[in-house]
């Protein structure tokens, strides 16, 4: 409960609307780019082929930047390089791993050897090869859990902000209504309702379950974002609310969007660990998750295998870690203040 | 006066919409709560239709219409009846509540305010001493505690401080040669047992205290007034504690209050590794043993806590903060 709303607390500082001049500031640098660009574009083209290149380009600098500014965080860069080598690792599975992570037939509950690098389970089973093949689930369910609480967040948060009217007042019940639900007791009754279901049920719990903070902090932002000039500027050059929010303050939400993403994905991967040690995800496919969960139950904590709880629970802390760092960095775009090195 | 009834009125709204929403629950899902427990019971031997009525009628399986449930529902929610448990048959849910949560409450509850004392004292420090040692240490090791796995924590713990070192009992909220009672030595017992999970959660909470307050505190070092106040020549701590950490505090309240109102449920991963008999595990045990009934006063209960907390805080706030009030 306290792990779910540990993203979260951090969260509603960078929701703060003091993070307003960095928006200022990125909406100031895009302003200043488009007149270098067309100077490179000198050449005559096809007039709507130059302007598609002038927006990839512009995003491409965008992004450089942007990734330029993370990476240039100490903690952000350690947070990038850790979690890019668990992604590898989950990519290149089949080549790391020893054996198959199914295989039985191994001498059971083995200390750690030269062959069997973590020792082996109850069922004579290759830990270190479970290891690999479980990153494969924990990071896949992160990922998308993170991505379709993130969109939803999105959706809400900002039509949320940027509607004034009834609309907006049953919305804001709606989400409160869920941040007042507690998040791991409804994740557990829903997914204990609909046991069974494989992952895709976890995702969709995890989901259900996750996107109000982020829809609340995404509001507070577009709210402090719609009395803006360019905002007002839009509207009154006859853009529709859809364009408006999407056109114009989405892409300066960019980075608190990213904030939102990983701070998502990190309760996700908590929670599906969670849900898989108390046995309510599927506990036949080999993640960090069941992996606890079975050498619970088969009582390494009796016959001493501590290898086989602190490894996967390393690793889930691990991906967590890598995108709590890599959000230090983030936050650094879209907070000014909290840029390390920055006197008060 | 308009913002208070404002926020009643809401309070009352929300409070409704959870009561519904724990009736519609169970009944959006497949299969229904009372084929569980008659399949339970069928293991034993064929079920007949008298059997099966029979059964219905002792554990109070709702019949008639939807509507007639409801108002029969909450009925029962307005007179704390929430009938009698599935699985702990016969005992009634509020008898199993009434057992379990004083030891989660007291357990949870202690361990919650301490970690928001603590954390938002560290993080207050960590703040006005930024960029030293002491910050990026502290924010290092806050975000990688707050990142462990709770269950896993308490796993390591149990194995090397309960099994191996021997040094903690490894399950249980007291010695279970005894019974519980307000005895000196019963007390000590039971914070003995009380150290590991207690540790635990201290631990993969603090972190999120630490930064979130941490991030308040730098947002309002830099504001005017703080500058204005060191410009005045007041004194060091002053400034750190009476003008930017006091201002910093009050967007932590709400989610404290939000956790304070959790403390109810319990932490269920926590409980569950080191068998605390708390609210917890008890809805844990619910949900493996789908007792219906029990599950959905569990999860009334931590609604409703959670849900008056954070009324509380709203109408705190509007005393702390007057510019909310308009």
């Amino acid at each position: 409960m306290t792990q779910a709303q540990n993203a979260h607390v951090t969260g509603t500082a960078s929701g703060n609307p003091a993070n307003g001049p960095a928006s200022d500031k990125d909406k100031a640098l895009e302003v200043a780019t488009p007149p270098s660009n067309k100077g490179e574009h000198s050449q005559p083209r096809a007039k709507h082929d130059s302007a598609d290149d002038n927006v990839l380009i512009r995003g491409l600098r965008v992004a450089g930047r942007s990734f330029a500014t993370v990476w240039s965080v100490p903690k952000a860069r350690f947070g990038i390089i850790l979690f890019s080598l668990i992604i590898l690792i989950a990519i290149f599975a089949p080549v790391l791993s020893p054996y198959n992570p199914k295989q039985t037939g191994f001498e059971t509950n083995a200390q750690p050897s030269l062959s069997h690098l973590l020792g082996t389970t109850a069922s004579g089973q290759d830990v270190f090869s479970q290891l690999i093949w479980g990153g494969r689930i924990s990071v896949m369910v992160a990922m998308i859990a993170g991505i379709l609480s993130t969109a939803l967040a999105v959706v809400i948060g900002l039509s949320w902000g940027y509607i004034k009217s009834f609309g907006g007042e049953f919305v804001g019940f709606i989400v409160n209504l869920f941040l007042v639900i507690p998040q791991l007791p409804l994740m557990i009754v829903i997914a204990s309702y609909l046991q069974n279901g494989g992952m895709k049920v976890i995702i969709l719990v995890i989901v259900f379950t996750g996107w109000a903070w982020g829809s609340r902090v995404l509001r507070s932002q577009t709210q402090s974002l719609r009395s803006r000039d360019f905002v007002t500027a839009a509207a009154f050059s006859g853009d529709s609310a859809a364009r408006i929010i999407f056109h114009e303050i989405f892409p300066n939400m960019l980075s608190l969007i990213i904030n939102n993403f990983f701070g998502a994905a990190t309760s996700a991967a908590l929670a599906e660990a969670g849900l898989e040690f108390l046995g309510l995800g599927d506990s036949t496919t080999i993640s960090w998750g069941t992996m606890i969960y079975w050498a619970q139950n088969n009582g390494v904590i009796l016959t001493g295998q501590w290898a086989l709880l602190l490894a996967p629970g390393l690793m889930i802390a691990l991906l967590a870690v890598s995108m709590t760092f890599i959000n230090f960095g983030v936050d650094r775009l879209s907070n000014p203040r909290l840029r390390e090195g920055s006197s008060r | 006066m308009r913002y208070y009834l404002g926020k009643i009125g809401l309070f009352l709204l929300t409070l409704w919409a959870a009561i519904t929403v724990n009736f519609l629950l169970p009944r959006m899902m497949p299969g229904s709560p009372a084929d569980a427990a008659i399949a339970k019971l069928s293991q034993n031997g064929p079920v007949t239709p008298e059997m099966r009525a029979s059964i219905e009628a002792q554990l109070g399986v709702p019949t008639g219409n939807p509507f007639q449930q409801y108002i029969q529902y909450l009925n029962d929610v307005v007179h704390l009846n929430f009938g009698i448990s599935y699985s702990n048959f016969p005992q009634s849910v509020s008898s199993l509540v009434s057992t379990a949560l004083p030891w989660t409450l007291v357990l949870v509850g202690t361990v919650t305010i301490l970690s928001f004392i603590i954390g938002t004292m560290l993080g207050a420090a960590m703040a006005w001493k930024r960029g030293s040692l002491v910050d990026a240490t502290g924010s290092v090791s806050s975000s990688f505690f707050s990142a462990f796995p709770p269950f896993w924590l308490a796993l390591l713990l149990l194995f090397f401080l309960g099994y191996v070192a021997k040094a903690f009992p490894t399950s249980g909220a007291y010695a279970a040669t005894s019974v519980p009672n307000l005895s000196w030595s019963f007390l000590v017992d039971a914070l003995y047992h009380s150290i590991l999970p207690g540790l635990t959660i201290l631990i993969t909470s603090l972190g999120s205290w630490v930064m979130g307050m941490r991030n308040n505190m730098i947002n309002t070092l830099g504001d005017d007034y703080v500058t204005f106040a060191e410009a005045n020549g007041l004194h060091q701590r002053t400034v750190m504690l009476r003008y930017a950490a006091r201002n910093a505090l009050l967007p932590n309240l709400t989610s404290f209050g939000l956790v304070l109102g959790g403390v109810v449920g319990g932490s269920l991963l926590v409980e569950q590794v080191f068998s605390y008999p708390g609210i917890g595990m008890l809805l844990f045990q619910a949900v493996t043993n789908q007792d219906y009934p029990l599950m959905q006063a569990l999860f009334l209960m931590i609604t409703v806590s959670v849900l008056v907390a954070n009324f509380i805080v709203d109408i705190l706030y509007g005393v702390l903060d007057p510019r909310t009030r308009r």
